[in-house]
């Protein structure tokens, strides 16, 4: 709603009286913006809350304090935690090669940068499934090993990071190809190495931005489903994070539990939304002092 | 420090951007890369910075073999046209950045740099804007902030890249004077690019003209103005007209030599009269009156070939003349130089 409002103010603003629509058609136009926002997003939410509330709050917390249900959000914790910091350092070092110099085949790093996105998540699952699983190429020789991949937490973290690696990246190549390469030549004339460049004039420029990176991708981090169902295996307590647990409890007609858990990925979406848009008007900033 | 550039070629893709360019730069002069845009002014200059690598020819500091050194090595002061200022940082923190970079061993100490950068403020006459953030500076300041920048450092060479380009005329002409003024105190070699050629002859020592990756003339802006080498010079450096005619060089002459020749005249060179007083006069028809601030420009077309011609007069002399669209008067060029036919603007 407040985003709305913030939108519908900067427009009218902007645009002289003479280029307005006629009332009738702007708020008719709202009002469809606002049916269709209540209906595909707010009574969903409305409905994850009350149904996980629905037998109270003793209940509500009792579900989630069901040691599966910590085990599965202890793994989507540890996930995000090793996968998010890996794809932002990915993320950055690659905006900054792309966006900063010239070398032959940056398209196609570029094209390859989005692949995950182009490819289905369960393909990606798949494909490690293949690499890593007993009939994969790799998987005679882990298991001779004793290294366990699919259906082990190294699976759910691998196919995480392919799935959120472009993310970061995606965020930063646009921001920092506006901001140009002046200020690093000028720093670099003013004698700076390269790592003095990169922390005290590249990275400030591109802060709000990396977090703005960095949210996406954590977000999808928590909320993958399809790349993680794949290579899981769904051991209960061991190798389930918040998704896949929700499906778990939800067929199991667990409903409460089920919504209950679901109400964590909601909370996260809504804290990721208010997030998000605090960076992006920062990110706004950053391009507007070019 | 004197620059030296020998043999320079430099590639971008198919595109030679310089071709076999060598130039020096005596110690503590002030000199002009003035070119249209794509002449390779801006590339030069960057190759001396060490920001661009040449792909044949050396670069060469006060004697120094300097090609392979990197930008950091050079202790160049670089300005840059859209002024590059750190912009998260404040104007005292970006005037300090090249200090507060240096090693430890070389750094000065904190009280040193704040009095370096407000001794700095003070020479670009800015010192209550200390705290600001260059968003907050007008395009003048800022690029006095990046010049101020660029001389903490104690650069041995100063280059700048269009530094009034993006400037507003009048701005323009102040920072320029400015920028000449500031360099008669502490002469530093500096090399600066410009397409504009009012800012060559006003600010600069010595002036180079480039076209096409390659150095058309260079010498003082009187030289330069006064004695153009090729048809592109006298062009480049201000309005022309063309007599196409047969002649030596020197002069045209009514078709007595065989060789083809134009002859290049500013449109302040031609004279209009109502009277037929001088024989080289010839006939032509007033097109259009036009005044333009303190001058008036005059369009011709001449009786016998119907060839246009601009001629620009004073106030003074206009309104004596009173020159009606349509009527016929005789011009004459007061100063005529010579080229050959075949070479091409």
């Amino acid at each position: 709603m407040h985003v709305a409002g913030g939108l519908k103010k900067t427009k009218s603003t902007k645009q002289g009286r003479g280029l307005g629509e006629p009332t009738l058609v702007r708020w008719l136009l709202i009002v469809v913006a606002l049916v269709f926002l209540a209906l595909f997003l707010l009574v969903p939410l409305a409905a994850v809350f009350s149904q996980a509330l629905e037998k109270g709050w003793e209940t509500y917390l009792a579900a989630l304090h069901e040691p599966d249900t910590l085990a599965a959000i202890k793994l989507t914790l540890l996930t995000a935690a090793i996968s998010v910091p890996l794809n932002l350092v990915f993320g950055v070092v690659a905006a900054w090669g792309i966006a900063k110099f010239d070398f032959p085949g940056k398209s196609f790093l570029i094209t390859l940068i989005d692949l995950p996105f182009s490819v289905s998540p369960v393909v990606s699952g798949l494909i490690y499934v293949l690499l890593f699983g007993l009939q994969g190429w790799l998987g005679p020789w882990l298991q001779a090993h004793d290294l366990k991949i699919i259906f082990a937490v190294p699976g759910i973290v691998l196919a995480t990071i392919f799935v959120t690696f472009p993310f970061v990246a995606r965020e930063l190549i646009p921001l920092m190809e506006a901001q140009g390469r002046e200020e690093e030549e000028a720093a670099l004339t003013l004698g700076a190495s390269g790592l003095q460049t990169f922390f005290r004039v590249t990275l400030p420029n591109i802060k709000w931005g990396i977090l703005y990176g960095v949210i996406l991708c954590n977000a999808r981090a928590m909320g993958e489903f399809g790349a993680v169902s794949v290579v899981s295996g769904h051991v209960r307590g061991s190798t389930n994070t918040i998704p896949l647990q929700v499906e778990i409890l939800y067929n199991e007609y667990n409903f409460v539990a089920a919504f209950a858990v679901a109400s964590l990925l909601a909370l996260l979406a809504l804290v990721t939304l208010v997030v998000k848009t605090v960076a992006e008007w920062k990110v706004r900033q950053e391009l507007a002092n070019n | 420090m004197s620059i030296k550039i020998g043999s320079v070629n430099k590639h971008f893709g198919q595109f030679a951007a310089l071709k076999d360019v060598s130039l020096t730069v005596p110690s503590g002069e002030l000199v002009a890369l003035l070119g249209p845009s794509g002449s390779g002014k801006t590339t030069l200059l960057r190759i001396i910075a060490g920001l661009e690598a040449p792909d044949q020819g050396q670069i060469l500091f006060d004697g120094v073999e300097t090609t392979n050194s990197h930008v950091r090595e050079r202790q160049v002061g670089f300005v840059f046209q859209h002024y590059a200022l750190f912009r998260h940082m404040t104007v005292f923190d970006n005037i300090a950045f090249g200090l507060t970079v240096k090693p430890r061993r070389e750094r000065p100490g904190k009280a040193q740099i704040r009095e370096k950068v407000f001794e700095l403020l003070k020479l670009i006459q800015l010192e209550q804007l200390a705290d600001r953030y260059p968003a907050q500076l007008s395009g003048g300041q800022r690029q006095r902030v990046a010049l101020a920048r660029a001389l903490a450092v104690e650069p041995k060479v100063l280059l700048l890249d269009e530094p009034f380009g993006a400037l507003d005329a009048k701005v323009r002409a102040e920072l320029r004077r400015w920028l000449r003024r500031l360099h008669d105190e502490i002469h530093v070699t500096s090399v600066f690019v410009t397409h504009d050629q009012e800012e060559a002859l006003e600010v600069a020592d010595r002036i180079v003209v480039m076209n096409q990756g390659q150095i058309e003339q260079e010498g003082t802006p009187t030289q330069v103005y006064d004695h153009p080498a090729t048809p592109f010079v006298f062009s480049f450096l201000g309005n022309v007209n063309l007599f196409h005619g047969r002649g030596t060089a020197g002069e045209v002459q009514a078709a007595v030599e065989p060789v083809p020749a134009v002859g290049y005249v500013r449109s302040h060179d031609i004279e209009v009269e109502r009277q037929l007083s001088d024989p080289t006069a010839v006939r032509a028809a007033v097109h259009s009156v036009q005044t333009v601030g303190p001058l008036v420009r005059v369009e011709l077309a001449l009786a016998d070939t119907g060839a246009a011609l601009e001629a620009e007069l004073s106030r003074e002399v206009a309104d004596r003349l009173d020159l009606q669209v349509g009527e016929e008067v005789y011009v004459r060029p007061r100063k005529v130089t010579v080229f050959a036919e075949d070479y091409q603007i």
